[in-house]
């Protein structure tokens, strides 16, 4: 049971009532009053029972449900064959897509996949709950464009090692700056920051002073 | 691809029974002309048409299999 509507003499007793019928607890569930009651005159004139609606919020196991049909529906009505895959971890959300010829979902620097993960996001997240991030990947797609990222970086930071004189990268998004940030934590003699407004902020390399 | 169009917008708003998409084949291209609740008119825009733009990016890479041009018209029912 998801959801229930209970009639009480005050709203707190019709809450606790439905609590006690989906046998959860009072953070696990949103909880909407549809009339708040009243004792009316020496409790009998004029009185009106409470009514709560009470629902519980959706939890992640439950996202990870939404994110599969979602795609799944959406791969069908494009034509495409393709096996998704969804696991939670951490609180996130993480889907794996594969199947052949998908180069077309990823699009150019993987603007169509991040697209596809944007509207996942959305749809998981839309029946409030707990905010979880979705993160998709199609054929090993961000794994690889991460192991690309970090060697960049790293060559990169020989190059301002070297010549002493800060570097720019092409503009990234925020997940790709974030790795590039991550990798070069570990050199202290460099300092990494962004410059510039999305979607052409892109990563400052420069030598610590 | 106007079910594609169709199902993207039913799964972002409050009210799918009020979605409507028309199509419009055009010399070089298809339009697909979408229509939400008033209510629901953010929830496919978003922020700075963030949303939008994520709706059309799908529908442009479903588009790529059959070769055709297509556009998403968002339509404002309300002017």
């Amino acid at each position: 049971m998801k959801d229930i509507e209970v009639c009480g003499r005050t709203v707190e007793e019709a809450i606790q009532e439905a609590l006690i019928k989906l046998n959860t607890t009072r953070d696990q569930v949103e909880i909407n009053i549809i009339e708040e009651g009243n004792k009316g005159l020496f409790g009998i004139l004029g009185s009106k029972q409470a009514r709560v609606f009470v629902e519980r919020k959706p939890t992640i196991e439950w996202k990870v449900v939404v994110a599969k049909d979602y795609l799944n529906r959406l791969l069908e009505k494009m034509n495409i064959e393709a096996q998704v895959k969804v696991r939670s971890d951490e609180g996130c959300v993480f889907v794996d897509i594969s199947g052949e010829n998908l180069g077309f979902m990823i699009g150019r620097r993987g603007q169509t996949l991040d697209a596809l993960q944007y509207l996942t996001g959305l749809v998981v997240n839309r029946e409030g709950g707990e905010w979880i991030r979705v993160v998709i990947d199609i054929e090993g797609y961000r794994y690889r464009r991460e192991q690309t990222l970090r060697a960049l970086a790293r060559r990169m930071a020989y190059k301002v090692q070297t010549t002493g004189r800060r570097v720019a990268l092409d503009p990234m998004n925020a997940l790709e700056r974030r790795i590039i940030h991550s990798q070069l934590q570990e050199f202290d003699d460099l300092e990494t920051h962004s410059e510039g407004k999305e979607p052409f902020r892109r990563v400052i390399i420069s030598p610590k002073k | 691809m106007k079910e594609l169009v169709e199902f993207l917008a039913k799964s972002l708003v409050e009210h799918p029974e009020e979605v409507l998409v028309n199509e419009e084949k055009r010399d070089n291209e298809t339009v697909y002309k979408l229509h939400v609740a008033a209510k629901d008119m953010g929830r496919v825009i978003g922020k700075q048409g963030r949303v939008a733009k994520a709706l059309r990016t799908v529908v442009k890479a479903g588009a790529i299999k059959t070769g055709e041009r297509v556009r998403v018209d968002i339509i404002d029912d309300e002017v």
